[in-house]
């Protein structure tokens, strides 16, 4: 679905595949830097304690979220940056392409590298030989993998979208919110592999923030209805 | 490499910016292999677009003052007219320069990845002396630089070659050497590589059937790359060519030695095109002076070359003429790779958007495309290859120096249009790409690793 978005609505225009890139590029950074803390921290303590290495992961994962939004922050500056610019040189003083665009095209960029990184691993071996949760494991791990990626892109678009709305009109509860809801989700995922705990509230979250995106984009009930039925 | 635009010389003075702004397309560096020299990639100088052409990029604030530098009074009055067109032009250009740079590093990681040919250690090249199969981590370092070093002074020394040529104006020797190093190319290479994918494959074919696909392939190549041919096709053979040697390289490169070959390359590259005594540098300007197309078979171009002849008042708001160069008058390029494919820019394309046409000046179609040296493609390829074929952490690493290496590419053409002269492509992105290969592989690996194996997301 990701790349569906991707390619219907990125692609055509220019501009936003050097945005959706540099978002990723960014995303890729935060990643770097993360794994960095946590391979020191590793390497620093004992690496024969469980429970210690358990611990850490969960600081290492924390720590990455904090850092991610982070860069997503950093990211809106420079993409500000890059508005004034093209304002000035644009004839006519406006932008070809609104902070709002910005804004989706960088939750995807986002989105779609750390799905990438999640999953592209899984999806090589998948299509060697083996089987699934051969040393008692889920059997569903691939499955529930994919599903978890496909909700953690969808949430990096609409936190992105959130994110912006936030910074743009100073609202530093949404971008609290955004943080929240991120390190929720990937606190969620601590209860895997039981899944009912990481994958419902992961859904759910993202309805919310799907609605919550979709009104800020200035869609209402009305909107949705005349689209279903087809301008009716 | 060196990354250039070309500009559109509509703008009025014909003769100074002609001049001035055509970019001279520096020849590849020469590459070797086994017993042949191919010339590398070479730089094409960076003409960019007399437009802050490339002002999409982001930081660029800078392009407002930037327009005014070195233009032309007259161009003021079209300048603003033409601001948006170009901004968009600017991205377009940085797109037509990914998709090209992908399709290749798409190619090359596939084929690492199925083929098990280019993974195998078959040897080493001649210029490669050293092996790497010392026991000790100190006297593999050393063995790998100096591999470097007689690489480098390999390259060095078939670029000054190269210029001289050029400067004596030995046409018909360069332009011979480029031939046979891209029949070299178009013909055995392909040879080999479809050998080893049918065998992979395990798909049996009859050497007639060989035959007459190689030599269609082969023909139509060198008629595509030297002569005329439609803009697609010659994109297409310019990206196979690189995408051949790239697997050359990373098949016949010793590992660590490639690694610092690539960092010792970008070095290069800097000090080539930017020194006032550079080999490549001089070799633009030479060809600037000279009005010159750069050499047909070392630069990629992005799009076709429109010119309009001096004072066509009739140029209605297509303002596009197609101007065919022929390869006579391309002699001074040459190639010095036969891994660059020179795009011929005398490619006509008929669909060209309309421009704002300021007066009766001729103008011209803004479609030049920017150009990239085909040995760039080369190394970007190198380096995902690479990835590809030796890191552990297998994808993800891959990716990452895909992006970095994007990234590299967009932040080259951005300062292109800053600078607005011919620029190293290869520098930014093989740092970046480097940079991101040793800390992915090295921290980031083990962190997806243990975070996949208890299923957290981040």
């Amino acid at each position: 679905p990701a790349l569906g978005l991707f390619l219907f609505t990125i692609a055509r225009d220019p501009l936003r595949i050097i945005i959706l890139i540099a978002g990723a590029f960014f995303w890729l950074v935060s990643l770097l830097l993360s794994s960095l803390i946590w391979f020191i921290a590793v390497k620093a303590s004992d690496p024969r304690d469980e429970q210690l290495q358990k611990g850490l992961l969960i600081f290492g994962v924390m720590f990455s979220v904090l850092l991610q939004e982070a860069f997503r922050f950093l990211y809106y500056k420079l993409l500000r940056k890059a508005i004034e610019g093209l304002v000035a040189l644009s004839e006519d003083g406006c932008s070809p392409i609104s902070i709002q665009q910005m804004a989706y095209v960088a939750g995807v960029g986002f989105g779609l590298m750390s799905g990438a990184f999640s999953m592209i691993n899984l999806l090589a071996d998948a299509l060697g030989p083996g089987t699934v949760g051969i040393h008692g494991d889920s059997q569903l791990y691939f499955l529930t993998s994919a599903f978890m990626t496909m909700v953690l892109i969808f949430l990096h678009t609409f936190w992105g979208i959130l994110f912006f709305h936030g910074c743009e009109h100073r609202c530093w509860w949404e971008i609290t919110a955004v943080v929240v809801m991120h390190l929720a989700v990937s606190g969620s995922t601590f209860c895997n592999p039981l899944y009912v705990g990481s994958l419902v509230p992961s859904y759910l979250l993202m309805a919310a923030a799907a609605t919550w995106a979709y009104l800020l984009s200035g869609g209402s009930a009305q909107n949705l209805r005349r689209f279903l039925l087809c301008k009716s | 490499m060196i990354t250039f635009m070309n500009n559109s010389d509509s703008e009025e003075e014909p003769c100074n910016e002609r001049t001035s702004l055509m970019s001279a397309e520096s020849p590849p560096v020469p590459s070797y292999q086994d017993g042949l020299q191919a010339s590398e990639a070479g730089e094409v100088p960076a003409h960019r677009k007399r437009r802050t052409g490339s002002s999409y990029s982001p930081n660029n604030i800078a392009d407002g003052e930037m327009s005014d530098s070195g233009v032309p009074v007259r161009e003021s009055a079209l300048e603003n007219e033409e601001e948006e067109l170009t901004l968009k032009y600017g991205a377009k250009h940085v797109i037509m320069l990914f998709v090209p740079v992908t399709l290749c590093m798409i190619v090359v990681v596939a084929t690492i990845k199925s083929v098990s040919f280019y993974t195998e250690k078959n040897g080493q090249l001649i210029y490669t002396p050293f092996s790497e199969d010392t026991p000790s981590v100190g006297q593999r370092l050393l063995n790998s630089v100096l591999n470097t070093i007689i690489m480098i002074s390999v390259i060095v020394v078939m670029t000054v070659f190269l210029v001289l040529l050029y400067k004596y104006r030995c046409y018909k020797f360069i332009h011979g050497w480029l031939i046979l190093s891209s029949l070299m190319l178009l013909f055995l290479f392909t040879y080999i590589y479809l050998g080893e994918v049918l065998k992979t494959y395990n798909v049996a074919m009859d050497y007639p059937t060989l035959f007459l696909i190689i030599w269609n392939f082969g023909a139509v190549g060198m008629i595509c790359i030297h002569w005329k041919g439609p803009l697609q096709l010659q994109q297409a053979y310019l990206i196979m060519i690189s995408a051949l040697m790239a697997l050359v390289f990373i098949k016949y490169l010793p590992e660590w030695s490639a690694w610092v070959i690539l960092g010792a390359i970008s070095i290069y590259d800097l000090m080539a095109v930017l020194c006032p005594k550079g080999p490549l540098r001089m070799l633009v300007e030479t060809a600037q002076e000279r009005n010159e197309p750069i050499f047909p078979a070392l630069i990629y171009s992005s799009a076709m070359m429109w010119t309009v002849g001096m004072a066509k008042p009739d140029t209605a708001a297509r303002g596009l003429r197609q101007q065919t160069r022929d390869a006579a008058e391309d002699g001074g390029e040459n190639h010095r790779s036969p891994s660059h494919i020179d795009s011929q820019m005398s490619e006509t394309r008929s669909p060209v958007p309309t421009r704002p046409i300021t007066s009766l000046e001729e103008l011209e179609e803004e479609e030049r495309g920017v150009k990239l040296g085909l040995g760039d493609f080369i190394f970007y390829s190198v380096l995902v290859g690479k990835a590809a074929a030796t890191a552990s952490g297998d994808w993800n690493t891959t990716l990452a120096c895909f992006v970095a290496i994007l990234i590299g590419l967009c932040l080259t053409l951005l300062l292109l249009a800053v600078f607005k002269k011919a620029l190293p492509a290869l520098p930014i992105s093989i740092t970046f790409g480097l940079v991101f290969y040793f800390s992915t592989d090295n921290l980031v690996r083990p962190f997806m690793d243990t975070l996949a194996s208890h299923q957290l997301y981040i």
